[in-house]
């Protein structure tokens, strides 16, 4: 039992926040909005970093780590709102596909292919949601792999498909860098990545990777809001002092911040049981989820009525932050659905 | 010291959790077959039960030998917990010497005081009960106005004033109090910590029945009683140092351990499959507070074992302790209140004959967003001190 993460996680963590600090301002966030994309300068220092092949075996240009390792840098991209698909491409594309292919028998050309392109950053994807898979597909609009979940005649099927052969519709966010779009596309054999068992197992597994990198976006921005809230209530002055020094306001972040505190454990546990592969993995992603979900939602709820008005601004930057928990808050299941999730799972084990 | 992430128990831990099962299945007494520790046949029965888990010594399983524990670290004591839990033991009537004075006693006492006090509180033959609150100085705790005054004749201090709430306080032995002995001093310099025999002369003790009738605590009346300099915790106007290492315990990692909520959460969800079978509807419309009382008591244990792995690798726990106690008790009542939702218009019975579990678990959670602090004090101390806004 050691609980921590060790000091070269925590070393390479650091060295992704100075890189983002300096790289991706609210005003680097501001250009997004105005002209999303999917691979920027941004992006290719990151991929230089092995952020993108982190999950990627060494066998194929990646790092061959873990979800532990890439769980804090996640949480940095949260923190500054970072409008480039990392979590999805590093944290649940690379991984989904190194899973496909230790089950294709001889390897998939394609696969290994996409696999290479995710570590050396060649390529952004976007990835379906299981429970939705005619919904709108965040990241899909400008992704350059598409990973889709379908109906067959087995029961779901996973897909593949380079975004070239599929045009995508875009549908509008109110943040514009979650690049919402619609694939147009036919299910086909060559698509076919996995059926069967095989899929249904890639499928849950993506489920739960997706829910715990999302949860660590979510904890990163949570942890932004609280600090720039924090930061606000101490300049801010009302009756000749700081509305930080009032109860009213103390209270409201720091209902917060105990809800951060006690989502982070839960969000690193669960990354942790995935990779460890032992133990109920999706209990411990829908743990997670629910509780990033509802650390951020707070998180926001709290910021925006500590900031009061200027909040409510565009010229304020809190917006790109509410904008992106709000979206987070519900992908991959929200708070609610995670609940429901967990409680039919406590109760299968009933006799 | 590069060592990876890893939350499974080394085979030493787990079988340190098979010896602890082994002996709970021979000796815990039947599930509530004890009478409540806060009536005076069943405080007994409970120091009965703490000196037969002493006899083998898992009555302070983390403490040194010598003082009657076994000398395991940090996790095989949360491994002890969950098997205690686990085998719906007795609620341990030393809680506040155990879980409170003691790690305090380790920090701040000399070695006589370690002598004479560890062992018996070990064995519960002296239990101890917390002399801290005052009528009028409750949350605001450097308020307190009970004085000590220096008797340089008789090597003491002579206490006068009044305590309440002090829970064990109707049937303890000894009391761990703060009490001021430099009136002139700011309000949180001089005062002290001292250790008192409830035995001697002039202190007064009137029970308080709670609001489930039984005295969970008391009132203490001190009129001239005197301590010995030996019976001083720490030093002479330091006693807000010693306090505030007493309510870190309090509301950091010993008080309360994740496997009280796991457990409890736990038969929750038998409750809930209960519900299904005899009253489906009601039971669907509870689903999610279900779920979430389970998730919190899930996140409460992952958080102690993040917070206990930084103890271990030689951090500290400092203001995380207030969020962590808003936590557990907000736990505890989320847990309670799903459970009476769940058992509906049963959930008001109670009374002789009737064994009321959830009923009396709830009576009990009401109390924790209360004691230790109260949670608006955590939520202020969070703020000022994790996130750095000003006092107000």
């Amino acid at each position: 039992m050691h609980f921590a993460f060790t000091e070269t996680q925590i070393e390479f963590r650091d060295a992704v926040r100075q890189v983002l600090a300096k790289e991706c301002t609210t005003d680097d966030v501001r250009a997004a909005y105005e002209a999303p994309a999917a691979r920027t300068g941004r992006w290719d220092t990151l991929a230089q970093m092995g952020i993108t092949g982190l999950a990627v075996p060494e066998a194929h240009g990646g790092l061959g780590l873990g979800l532990v390792d890439l769980v804090p840098i996640i949480e940095e991209a949260g923190r500054v709102v970072l409008p480039e698909p990392l979590a999805m491409t590093a944290g649940v594309a690379g991984p989904l596909l190194a899973d496909v292919n230790t089950t294709a028998a001889g390897g998939n050309a394609h696969v290994v292919r996409w696999l290479e392109g995710v570590a050396s950053g060649d390529l952004t994807a976007a990835v379906a949601d299981a429970r939705y898979p005619r919904l709108p597909v965040a990241g899909a609009d400008g992704a350059d792999l598409l990973l889709l979940v379908a109906d067959g005649p087995d029961g779901p099927e996973l897909h593949g498909i380079d975004a070239g052969h599929a045009p995508v519709v875009s549908v509008p966010s109110l943040d514009p860098t979650r690049r919402l779009g619609e694939p147009a596309w036919v299910p086909s054999p060559e698509s076919l990545l996995a059926s069967g068992a095989v899929a249904a197992w890639c499928i849950a597994r993506t489920a739960d990777r997706a829910a715990v990198v999302t949860g660590a976006e979510l904890l990163g921005l949570a942890d932004a809001m609280i600090t720039r809230t924090a930061e606000y209530a101490k300049d801010r002055q009302q009756f000749g002092k700081p509305i930080g020094s009032f109860q009213a306001v103390k209270h409201l972040v720091a209902g917060a911040q105990v809800l951060l505190e006690f989502a982070r454990p839960a969000v690193y546990g669960a990354a942790w049981a995935i990779d460890d592969g032992t133990g109920d993995t999706a209990r411990a992603a829908s743990v997670a989820k629910a509780y990033a979900s509802d650390a951020a939602l707070e998180a926001s709820r709290i910021s925006l009525q500590v900031h009061g008005a200027i909040g409510y601004t565009w010229e304020c930057d809190l917006h790109l932050f509410l904008k992106r928990s709000w979206a987070l808050a519900e992908a991959w299941g929200s708070a609610a659905d995670h609940r429901a999730r967990l409680i039919d799972s406590l109760l299968a084990e009933k006799p | 010291m590069d060592r990876p992430m890893d939350l499974h128990y080394t085979d030493a831990q787990e079988a340190f959790r098979a010896e602890a099962r082994s002996w709970l299945d021979a000796h815990a007494p039947a599930p509530r077959s004890l009478a409540s520790l806060d009536t005076a046949a069943g405080f007994e029965a409970h120091r009965a039960w703490e000196a037969e888990l002493a006899a083998d010594r898992w009555s302070v399983v983390s403490w040194p030998e010598e003082f009657g524990g076994r000398g395991v670290g940090i996790l095989e004591w949360l491994v002890f917990e969950e098997e205690y839990w686990r085998a719906q033991a007795p609620l341990r009537v030393s809680q506040n010497g155990v879980f409170l004075l003691a790690p305090t006693m380790f920090e701040f006492g000399t070695d006589a005081q370690k002598q004479r006090f560890l062992p018996p509180m070990a064995s519960a033959a002296e239990i101890w009960c917390q002399g801290w609150s005052e009528p009028d100085a409750g949350s605001d705790l450097a308020g307190i106005r009970s004085r000590a005054q220096r008797s340089d004749d008789e090597g003491g201090w002579v206490l006068s004033g009044q305590k309440t709430w002090a829970s064990r306080g109707a049937f303890a032995e000894w009391c761990f109090g703060l009490f001021r002995t430099d009136p002139e001093a700011e309000r949180h310099r001089g005062l002290t910590y001292f250790l008192i025999d409830m035995a001697t002369p002039g202190v007064t003790v009137r029970p308080i029945p709670q609001i489930d009738g039984e005295s969970g605590f008391a009132e203490l009346f001190f009129e001239d009683v005197f301590v010995p300099d030996d019976l001083v915790l720490g030093e002479v106007g330091k006693g807000w140092n010693v306090a505030m290492a007493t309510a870190g315990s309090e509301r950091g990692l010993s008080l309360r351990s994740p496997a009280r909520y796991s457990r409890a959460a736990e038969r929750l969800v038998d409750l809930y499959a209960d519900c299904l079978e005899r009253d489906p509807d009601r039971a669907r419309r509870s689903a999610d507070s279900v779920a979430q009382a389970w998730m919190d008591a899930e996140a409460y244990r992952l958080n102690t074992l993040w917070t206990a792995t930084r103890v271990l690798d030689g951090g500290s726990v400092g203001p995380e302790a207030s969020a962590n106690k808003i936590h557990w008790s907000q736990t505890d009542l989320s847990i309670h209140r799903a459970a009476l939702d769940l058992l509906g218009p049963e959930a008001e019975f109670h009374g002789d004959g009737v064994d009321a579990p959830w009923l009396d678990g709830f009576l009990f959670a009401l109390a924790g967003p209360i004691y230790a602090g109260t949670n608006e004090i955590q939520r202020n101390v969070v703020a000022e001190r994790m996130l750095g806004l000003p006092r107000g």
